[in-house]
This record gives C-alpha cells, structure tokens and sequence, in this order.
C-alpha cells in the first residue's frame, strides 16, 4: 500500500513552552483505518489541527497524498476531510445548501447527484430541507460527516466521531465508516471509545504527552500485548488459595468459587494445562472454565501508566 | 495574488449574501426608517432654520453625509460579523481547512459585505429622493466612490471581525469610535461652518475627507479639495489591505 500522509518529526510548542508535540513521525497507508488512542490532552486533536491547516507547526514536516501541508496547501487540503470534534454547524442553515457550500468552497463544481448520494448513505435525505437547528445531536454529527465527503476526499479525519452519541447511532457510524472504507477512503479516527478502535481500526497508534508512543497493526498489538484470563468455576468453594498453586499466582474470585489465572498468549508455555493438571492432583473439581482477551482499553491503560511511572 | 478557487470565492459570496436575504426585511427597513428619520429631524426641523449650506439646500446638503454615515455602519457591521461569527461558531474549522487562499478568502467575505453595503446605500439614496431633490454632478465619480468606501470599510470591519474575541468588542470600535468621528466629520455641518480652532482639529479627523469628497460627486464641491479625499481613500485601503496581509500570513486569531 502506499502511503496518504507522511509526518516527519512534527512538533507544537506554545508561547508558554507546553509541548503539544514532541517530534512525532507517523506515515499512515492509503485506504487504512488508523486509530489514534490517547487521553486528554495527550496531542491527538492537536495533530488533525495542523494536518488540516487548523493549526500552524512549530518544526517538522507532512505531506498529504504528497503534497506537503504548507507549500502544497491546496493539494494537500483537496484531499482531507475534516470532522472535528466540536459540533460547529451554522444552524440557520438548510442541511443540503451546507453541504452543497462544503462542495464548493472545496473547489468542486455542482454535482447535486452526489450530494444527494452522500445525504441518502447517511440517512439525511429526508431531513434535507430541514434546517441544522432543528436536527438532534446525532444529525448534527452526521452533517458534518456529509460536509466533510462533499468533496469527495481521499482521507477522513474523524476527531471523536461518536462522542456523545446513543448507542444505536455508534453503531451505525460504525458501520458507515466500514463502507466508506470500501470505498477507498482512508480514515483517521481519534477516539476515547477503545471498542471503537478495536471494532474498526487496522492500526492503533498511541499517543500521549505529545509523543506517539507506539504505532502497531491492531491484531498484532493485542496479540503482542494481550494477556487472557482463565477462569475456573470451581465444584466447591475454597477458602484460600492452596500452597500447591502458588507457582501460578492465581487468586480466588467470586466469593472463592473462582479461581483466576492470567497468562501470556505470547509464552512458550502458558501453564494452562499444567494449572489444571495439578488441580486435577490437588482434587479440586471445576464444573467450568472460560477464557477472556484483555481489551485494547486494557492495553492503552497498561501502556500510559507504564509511561507515567517512567 | 492567488486565485486558483474561483468557486470558494463564489461559494462563500453566495452564502454571506444568503444570510443577507434571511434578514432582508430588517436589513433594509433599518436604513430607510432612519434616514426618513434624520429627514424629519435634521432635514425638517433643522433645515427649516437653516436654508442653505455653501449655497446648497440643507435637506440636499445632508443626502451625501447620511449614506456615508450607513455606509461606514453597515460595511464595518457585515464584514465584522461575517468573519467574527464562523469564529463565534467554529464553523471557522471549515474555511481554515479548505483549499482557498487569503485573497480568495478577503475578496469572498469583503465582497459580499460590500455588495450589501452598496444595496444600502443605493436605497438610502432613493429614500432621499422622497424628500428632496438631489443633484448628482458626477455620477460615475458618487458610483466609484461608493464601492471605494464600501470596500475599505468592509476591510476594515474584516480587521475588527478577526481582532474581536467576544461581541463586545466586536461593537466597541463602531460605537465608540465611527460613529462619533462621523458625526463630527462633518455628515450634517460644512466643515467651513466651524470656528478656529475647531475647524483645523476637525482635519484631523480622517471621515472629514471620505464625506467631503462624496459631496463633491454630489454637488462638485467639498470642504476639502477631492484630491486630499482620494489620498485618504487609497490610503485606508493600503493600510487594512496591509493589516490583512499580516493577520493571514502570522494566522493571527485566526489558526492556533
């Protein structure tokens, strides 16, 4: 694949000599789904800023399907579309005289099929005429995803695309972006949701503090990273955890009824089987056993935290 | 100069003028209630008192004044606002990351707010003919120096609209400044009328030259000789051009 966006040692100080950005290098693949995970304030909406032209950098460089930012402004910016966080609509406005005004300030003649195509993929074309103020929030959300493909983008910056939304409509943004990655359209996600970015992403970059801490492919990350749990429902309670087991470090859950075993997907050996082996020895029956994959949240916590006692 | 969007400059043209039809009866009643208001209590009233001014009927004499006097209000008001409330709004995300250049950007927002500007002024000057009849010596001359004024005001209106970051101050310099220095820049007196040491403090006043060489269109003389105007003329234009410039190239209150 070839690369949309390369980022080559970007940086973002401010006057009072806080540092948005700490020299971050980043190329994200064309018709990928990246997912930039981070807390508040960590550098990720300020990144979208100055790819899109939001904000100014204080050094480093990024090029947008090769156009670099700021000599190739008009290249680069023809091709992002832009959701930002904040629900910014100019209310007064009919749904499809905005859309049709993101079309046009992006340069591209009329092309009232499209926007109509746009408006009807996300359920907006009955509230064409409708003006913004009278739309609920996840409307409004979805106006501004229509403005941003207006002109047909090849990237997609979705900046907390589902914050503050209901459930159902989650999903079903989940499933639009699914579809406009069929098209071709590549996507970068910022989200605080992390099932969003283990639901959809292909990569998962994260950052905070201002450095991109680590960029990996999402499966090899959770297998990498990931850690499983297994846990055994045991026939009859126990009281303490048995000397016998302590070379597996289990603890007793659920009110000593459980006994739980964390392992690492990535060893050689798991101790699985010897754990239940040597349960098997001890006479402590199990009437049943079930395993969990530690989350992508769980990852992303285990990584900050470890960053925050470095 | 790079103008290679052709249609941002005509989408955000549209758009402004847009938002100018969906207050149009407020926008254009305003004007022509205080103009008929300013007949009734300068024309009218005043004018009775005062027949002539340099030989010109008072009532006639005040046309050229009042629709600088809109003009200046109305150009500062659109332009600053057009800008100021993408701002307020943050629909500004969508204008900084779009492929339009500064100048398409000016010529886009100070068009629009110009266009307005001159409809305004054009009704004003329709409204005066209701009261009095007024001659236009140089007519192409009054047309020229209605989109001169329109534009530099709007430009400067476009200056405020990026410098202000709460509506008070968006307010503060049309209030506090303009109109007092309209007033006072000779809209309802000749600049001749005024004693020593008044009348040479008064040239210090930059609208003295603006409303004295629209008059001049009007009836072929002013206070100060239409040379001096057109210098003050270019002159705000160069320095709100120049300000411009400054405030798209530092992305002064405008990008982070």
């Amino acid at each position: 694949m070839a690369s949309i966006i390369e980022i080559e040692g970007l940086t973002k100080s401010y006057a009072s000599g806080f540092k948005a950005l700490n020299g971050v290098d980043l190329t994200i693949e064309e018709g990928e789904i990246f997912a930039l995970l981070g807390p508040n304030g960590a550098g990720k909406t300020t990144m979208i800023s100055i790819i899109c032209g939001i904000a100014r950098a204080s050094s480093g460089s990024v090029k947008v399907a090769g156009h670099d930012i700021v000599r190739d402004y008009r290249g680069a910016r023809a091709a992002i579309g832009l959701v930002p966080q904040e629900l910014s609509t100019d209310q007064f406005e009919r749904v499809i005289d905005t859309v049709t005004f993101s079309r046009g300030l992006f340069g591209k003649p009329r092309n009232p099929a499209h926007v109509e195509k746009i408006l009807r993929d996300l359920s907006l074309w009955d509230k064409r005429n409708a003006k913004i103020l009278e739309l609920s929030g996840g409307m409004k959300r979805r106006v501004m995803i229509a403005k941003a493909l207006s002109h047909e983008p090849r990237v997609l910056f979705l900046d907390e695309p589902t914050a503050g939304v209901d459930v159902e409509l989650r999903r079903d943004m989940w499933k639009l972006i699914g579809q406009l990655r069929e098209t071709g359209v590549t996507i970068i996600l910022t989200t605080h949701y992390i099932e969003e970015a283990e639901e959809m992403a292909d990569r998962v970059g994260v950052i905070n503090r201002g450095e991109l801490m680590l960029v990996e492919d999402k499966t090899a990350l959770m297998k990498k990273l990931g850690k499983k749990t297994l846990t055994v429902v045991l026939a009859e309670r126990l009281d303490a955890v048995p000397a016998e087991l302590a070379e597996w470090q289990v603890t007793l859950k659920g009110d000593g009824q459980e006994i739980e075993y964390i392992f690492d997907t990535q060893a050689e050996r798991t101790g699985v089987s010897s754990l239940l082996r040597r349960l098997g020895d001890l006479g402590i029956g199990y009437k049943d056993l079930n395993t969990a994959q530690s989350s992508l949240e769980d990852i992303f916590v285990a990584l900050v935290h470890r960053e925050k006692a470095a | 100069m790079s103008l290679s969007n052709l249609r941002a400059i005509a989408a955000i043209y549209k758009f402004e003028l847009h938002r100018f039809r969906r207050t149009l009866l407020t926008g254009l009643l305003v004007p022509v209630i205080t103009t008929t208001l300013y007949f009734v209590v300068f024309g009218g009233a005043i004018g009775s008192r005062m027949t002539e001014v340099d030989g010109i009927p008072y009532a006639a004499f005040i046309v050229p004044g009042l629709i600088m006097m809109a003009m200046f209000t109305e150009s500062i008001f659109n332009a600053s606002f057009g800008i100021y409330m993408p701002k307020f709004t943050g629909t500004i995300y969508e204008l900084l990351s779009a492929p339009v250049s500064a100048t398409e950007t000016i010529i886009a927002y100070v068009g629009a707010a110009a266009t307005k500007s001159l409809i305004i002024g054009t009704i004003i000057f329709l409204t005066a003919h209701l009261f009095v009849d007024v001659p236009v010596a140089h007519p192409l001359a009054m047309v020229g120096f209605m989109i001169l004024i329109a534009v530099s005001f709007c430009l400067f209106g476009f200056i405020l609209g990026i410098w202000a970051q709460s509506f008070e101050q968006l307010q503060v310099i049309p209030m506090l400044l303009i109109m007092p220095m309209t007033f006072l820049g000779g809209a309802f007196y000749s600049v001749q009328m005024l004693a020593e040491p008044w009348r040479t403090i008064t040239l210090f006043n930059p609208i003295v030259y603006l409303i004295s060489g629209f008059r001049w269109t009007f009836f072929g003389k002013g206070d100060v000789g239409i040379e001096f105007s057109l210098i003050f003329v270019a002159g705000m234009l160069t320095i709100c051009l120049g300000i411009i410039g400054w405030m798209f190239r530092t992305g002064y209150r405008l990008k982070k």
